[in-house]
Formats: structure tokens, C-alpha cells, sequence
């Protein structure tokens, strides 16, 4: 099956180093004939690979702002990150821009991220999901959930991502507003990372999203910054603090209203605490908000400012917003039968050696022979990220133990050796009569 | 044919075994995260992975926490997982009470570190499918089987 990714390499300007599969979550990358190679179906686009090349090899796909040409009427979504980008702009001045590039509408998602808000606090003071209930805001965890802790999907939170509400309600008002038809108006999201637009072609917990076209901060950063300086501001924010605060981490957990929750940034630490649930350490806790950036959405690959800055900025703003509890929508405009997911989430097979167990575990004893015999460094220097990958990647067959340059230079020198000592040895009917 | 698989079945497949030491928490949770690790590159059932990493740490937890150190076992047949701790100390002195839930005899330190909760012999009951404690004054050794259902 072929799997859309929005995380991608530019092969001309990979040099083939051996930072992205060091840092690469779930080992996806390996570096072959001098590149670097993503493994599809491993990658979950967190992102770590954007960040960490220093030649920046690593490309978010993201849609081209053209894609906007085939709709009557275009909603912008921006994503509540998009508020922290900008050194004095305020939310009504973003907003504004925003209609000024040419869309139609805007449709903030932090104000569907008060409504998901508010839907979860339905759902857990229910109490029918599994504890800890985890966020499935963020798609690069859920993908990691899925490919290495599957026993954790059920506790997944079962509702769509504010970005998906946010189309749902979208596009139902536009409708009533415009009289359009369905396929006729284009929602775009503007999105801080990578793992969004992969989750639009992929969607989770639904058949289709509604969202036509992801749109990256960085592109249109610039357009906002030339607009802004002309716009006539217009009152278009109506996201509460709980709305906006979804761009730091820390947010949701927040707007679900209760004590006993945590909230993780980073990818790598994000890990760890899922491996902390799986272990039943963490049973007491209601609430885990895991996001695979630092800093949260606003430290999303694709975001233009600084996330320790942004981070303050929103906290900034969203002092000045309404501080209400409850979202300000009508009950009409959406139920939570429309929020919640269709679909299952399914486990991921990809970190399996074969679905006979007698025969992975074959291989696993040939892999741990094989790392036996590596000099156990993980310098990556080889292309696989541990010595343990270049194990299973040898036993695969993907890769030769001279791969490794420390057995090489032994190699090498051994057979330096032995060629040494053979020119030493002169033959018998050489030897006579040379004095 | 049927005896024949039963015979296949009983062969241990891989096995992996670790050395652990009383009171090294820097390395708490290394026995079963490398069991772990093994076992999510198998076909098992998410939830038999869950309860195997269970029971294989709070066996680890409770020779660092109440014994002198010891050794564990684990190995992986084509049905099951058997998990065997053991260790040299004190023993488990009345081995009814221990498993109720909250009991503890950890000693204050370890509790102030958020350990010895009471639930360590409990939780290894509830997530095994079979369980086996033999302990005398000299020490303890726990067997723990998971089945592949």
C-alpha cells in the first residue's frame, strides 16, 4: 500500500550525513548511496528530520496556494499557532490579511478547538473511554501510537482534531450562507506542521476530511506581513482564551478542566510517557496531552517564529480574550454524533519481522548474533541509525556488515597484514643467486 | 499431528536473560523494556504485549526494592511467554498477604520515591495468566506465564 507523506527529501541538497536518522523517532531513515531514504511506512511526520537537517534536505509537501482557484469560495482555517508568528500584529489585523490574500472567510480553529474543549470534558465526565484518555490532536502521535503502542488506541480520544471540526462547521455555514454547493467551497487549513497535511490524504478516525488543501505558515507568512500593513482591520476573532491557548502546549489539557491531566511536547519525551502509561504507572491520570513538537503547535516545522518566543507571544494574547468557560457556538450548528470518530483506529504492523512468530524469532536470534559482532558505537556512520538496525538491516538483507567502517578498517588491515607478510615470503628458485 | 505440536509448542524459542542488581533504580525498567523492545517485532496481540511488560517490571521493581539482587529469565515459546524472577533475600514472609492489594513492605525511603505501593504482586497476578511463588528465607522466585490467546 502506498502511503502519502507530506515529509519528503530533496535529493539534491541531502548530503547524506547522519543527522536525521540519529534523531528519526520510530528509525525511519536510513542513509543509502550517499542519501538519505525514508521508510514510508514507518515515518509519522513529526517533523524531527525538518529541524535536525542542517542543509535542509527535508521537505513538508505541502498544497500550492493555486489550489484555491478551483473554488467559488475559500475559508481560510488558520491553526491558533499562526496567531504567534507575528511581532505586533494583533489577531484582527492576522485575520483581516487573511481575507485580503483573497479568501472569502476565515473560520478560526481555535474556536473549534473550544467546542473539541468542550466535547471532551462530555466525554470524560462520561467516563467510557479507557484512562488515561490520550489526545489524538496531534497525528504524528497517533501514527505513533499506532505503530509502537498499539495496546494504547483505545485510549484515544474519539473525536475529530479541532482542524476537522473546524472544516465540519466551515463548510455547514457556508452552505446555509452562500447557498454554494458542498464542492464548490474550498477550506484550507494553515498549518504549522507537516503531520496535518499528511492527515488530510490519511485521515484518522474518518473516511475524508473536509479540508481541500493545507496550506504551510511559512508560505503565506510573507503574504500576511505585505497585507497587514494595508488591511482595513475588521472584528473577525471570536476564539476565547481556551480556544487560542490549543497553540501552546499544555492548552488542551487545560480546557479539559481537570487536575489530573499532563501535558508532554517533544516527540522523544512524548515516548517515554506513553511507555509510562503502556507499563500501568500513570493509571490514576485522566488526561494525557502528548504533542510531538517543543513548545507544542507553535514549535511546528512549518511555524516561522521562534517557539519559545511565539510561546510567550499567545500567552500574551490570549490574556486579552473573553476567559469563558463554555464555547459561545448555537447546539444547532453541530452535535457531537458529527465530532466523533467513524472509523477504527487499526495497529500498525511495521516494526514486525514476520507474522509467524517462530520464524521472527529466528531472525531476532540472527539479529542479536549479527549486533554481537558490531562494535555496539551507534555512530551511525554505516546509514542505519544503531548498531541494532544495521543488525536487522544486514539480516534483511539491505545492508553488509562492511557497511560498518570499523569490521571494514579491521578488514582492512588484516588483509594489510597477510600481504606484508606475503611479500616476505620470496620462493625458493627466486632466492638462489640473487645475492 | 496433535502431540507434535504440543512438543513444538513446549520448545523455548528465544530466551533472554538479565542480572539484577537490589537497589539500582538508574537501571529500573531495563529488563522490560528490552522485553519490550522484542516483542513489538512480533505478531502478538497489543494487549499480550501490554501485560507481559507489566508483570516483567514489577518483578523487576521488586527484587531492586526488597532482595539482595537477583536474575531474571524470560522466555518465549510459540504459545507463551514465561517470565522467571529470582532472587537472593529476606523472602516474602506471609505470601496471602503480600498479594492483597496497598500491602507493602517497602521501606520508607523507597516509598518516599514513589515505589512499593502495594500493588507490585497484584499487578503481576492480574496481568499473568498463570503464576507461581516459591519463597523461604533465602529468597524468592516468581514464575510468570503469559499466554498468546
Amino acid at each position: 500500500m502506498s502511503y502519502f507523506h507530506s515529509v519528503t527529501l530533496d535529493k539534491d541538497r541531502c548530503r547524506g550525513c547522519t543527522n536525521c536518522i540519529k534523531r528519526c523517532p520510530t528509525e525511519a531513515i536510513r542513509v543509502r548511496d550517499g542519501k538519505a531514504m525514508i521508510i514510508n511506512e514507518r515515518c509519522i511526520d513529526c517533523g524531527e528530520c525538518i529541524r535536525v537537517c542542517p542543509y535542509h534536505a527535508k521537505l513538508a509537501v505541502t498544497d500550492s496556494l493555486d489550489t484555491m482557484k478551483n473554488f467559488k469560495y475559500k475559508i481560510a482555517l488558520p491553526a491558533p499557532s499562526l496567531y504567534g508568528q507575528f511581532r505586533d500584529l494583533t489577531i484582527n489585523q492576522i485575520l483581516s490579511a487573511l481575507l485580503d490574500i483573497g479568501f472569502d472567510e476565515v473560520f478560526e480553529v481555535a474556536y473549534a478547538a473550544e467546542i473539541v474543549s468542550k466535547f471532551t470534558r462530555e466525554a470524560l465526565a462520561k467516563g467510557n473511554l479507557k484512562k488515561p484518555v490520550i489526545s489524538s490532536a496531534c497525528p504524528a502521535v497517533v501514527r505513533f501510537v499506532q505503530i509502537k503502542f498499539p495496546s494504547l488506541i483505545d485510549n484515544l480520544l474519539d473525536i475529530c482534531s479541532p482542524m476537522d471540526t473546524a472544516a465540519i462547521l466551515a463548510k455547514k455555514e457556508a452552505i446555509k450562507k452562500t447557498g454554494l454547493k458542498q464542492e464548490e467551497i474550498g477550506v484550507f487549513f494553515i498549518s504549522p506542521c507537516a503531520a496535518k497535511v499528511t492527515s488530510v490524504k490519511n485521515p484518522i478516525g474518518i473516511e475524508k476530511s473536509k479540508i481541500d488543501g493545507v496550506f504551510s505558515m511559512k508560505e503565506i507568512y510573507g503574504l500576511i506581513i505585505e497585507k497587514a500593513k494595508t488591511t482595513v482591520v475588521r472584528d473577525l476573532s471570536k476564539a476565547s482564551m481556551i480556544g487560542v491557548g490549543w497553540a501552546n502546549s499544555g492548552g488542551e489539557a487545560f480546557g479539559t478542566f481537570t487536575e489530573n491531566s499532563i501535558y508532554v511536547d517533544g516527540i522523544h519525551n512524548v515516548g517515554d510517557v506513553l511507555e509510562e502509561i503502556e507499563l500501568g504507572k500513570l493509571n490514576d491520570l485522566d488526561f494525557f496531552e502528548g504533542l510531538a513538537c517543543i513548545g507544542g503547535c507553535i514549535g511546528g516545522p512549518l511555524a516561522v517564529e521562534n517557539n519559545f518566543v511565539a510561546k510567550n507571544r499567545i500567552r500574551k494574547l490570549t490574556e486579552k480574550l473573553p476567559k469563558r468557560e463554555e464555547p459561545l457556538f448555537d447546539e444547532k450548528e453541530i452535535d457531537f454524533g458529527e465530532v466523533k470518530w467513524k472509523k477504527k483506529i487499526e495497529k500498525s504492523e511495521v516494526m514486525k519481522l514476520d507474522k509467524d512468530i517462530s520464524k521472527a524469532l529466528e531472525m531476532m536470534k540472527q539479529i542479536d548474533t549479527q549486533y554481537k559482532a558490531l562494535p555496539g558505537l551507534d555512530c551511525g556512520s554505516c546509514g542505519s541509525p544503531t548498531c541494532r538496525a544495521l543488525a536487522e538491516d544486514i539480516m534483511k538483507g539491505y545492508a553488509t556488515e562492511y557497511d560498518c567502517i570499523f569490521i571494514l578498517k579491521d578488514k582492512i588491515k588484516n588483509l594489510a597484514q597477510e600481504l606484508n607478510d606475503l611479500a616476505g615470503k620470496i620462493p625458493p628458485v627466486l632466492s638462489e643467486g640473487k645475492e | 499431528m496433535g502431540l507434535l505440536v504440543e512438543v513444538v509448542n513446549e520448545m523455548v524459542l528465544y530466551s533472554l536473560d538479565f542480572d539484577v542488581k537490589a537497589r539500582d533504580f538508574d537501571s529500573a525498567g531495563e529488563v522490560s523494556s528490552n522485553l519490550r523492545s522484542v516483542l513489538k517485532q512480533l505478531s502478538l496481540n497489543p494487549d499480550v504485549v501490554r501485560r507481559s511488560c507489566i508483570a516483567c517490571y514489577e518483578a523487576e521493581m521488586n527484587i531492586i526494592i526488597h532482595s539482595y539482587g537477583g536474575h531474571m529469565e524470560i522466555e518465549i515459546f510459540g504459545d507463551k511467554i514465561r517470565i522467571t524472577a529470582e532472587d537472593t533475600g529476606p523472602g516474602i514472609e506471609d505470601i496471602e498477604l503480600a498479594m492483597k492489594e496497598g500491602y507493602s513492605t517497602a521501606p520508607e525511603e523507597i516509598r518516599e520515591m514513589g515505589f512499593g505501593a502495594g500493588m507490585g504482586l497484584p499487578n503481576m497476578k492480574e496481568n499473568s495468566d498463570f503464576m507461581d511463588i516459591k519463597s523461604s528465607k533465602n529468597g524468592t522466585t516468581v514464575v510468570m506465564e503469559i499466554l498468546f490467546k
